[in-house]
């Protein structure tokens, strides 16, 4: 297949689409661990308790809402990202 | 490129998605079980290192999904939300 063909197919175009949406998912997911991981995890042992999982849980709901406070205190601030492209948040996004 | 299949073409795209996730997991994970298990830096890495460093990858996973599952969670209530 040529690039023009690929630009052509809307199969291949839609595939595309998913997969990049997918590895967006999954490189967020890699960097909330590792922020949360941080400060979950103090030693690792047998297995994750109970209160180190709640911990991860939180952290993730935490870290969206956090996400989403910004920027919507930012979109109320006189629209300083009303100049930006795109006000959606890299999390509402996908 | 020129005669390469759609079937082929797609099938390169997901492992190449595959091994970048592959890597990142790998370097993070090696980051953080580093830092958790090698306090001292020794002449080898000695059987207790090597205990703690394979705890700590399974619990890095674990932690991985555990993450995983509440941001898919929390992805579909945002969506019925907003819809």
């Amino acid at each position: 297949m040529s690039l023009e063909d690929i630009q052509k197919d809307p199969h291949l175009q839609n595939f595309i689409e998913m997969e990049t949406q997918k590895q967006r998912y999954q490189h967020l997911v890699h960097g909330l661990t590792e922020r949360c991981w941080d400060l979950c995890v103090d030693k690792p042992s047998q297995k994750l308790d109970g209160k180190q999982q709640s911990c991860l849980v939180n952290c993730v709901q935490r870290f969206i809402d956090t996400t989403n406070f910004v920027v919507n205190r930012l979109e109320k601030s006189q629209g300083l990202l009303t100049a930006a492209t795109s006000a959606d948040s890299e999390f509402m996004a996908s | 490129m020129a005669d390469l299949s759609r079937d082929d073409l797609m099938d390169q795209v997901k492992q190449q998605i595959a091994l970048v996730n592959a890597q990142e997991l790998l370097s993070k994970m090696t980051d953080k079980c580093f830092k958790k298990c090698i306090v001292k830096p020794g002449g080898s890495l000695d059987g207790s290192e090597q205990k703690c460093v394979a705890m700590c990858m399974d619990r890095y996973m674990d932690a991985w999904n555990v993450v995983s599952r509440a941001y898919a969670n929390r992805l579909s209530q945002e969506r019925t939300r907003m819809s």
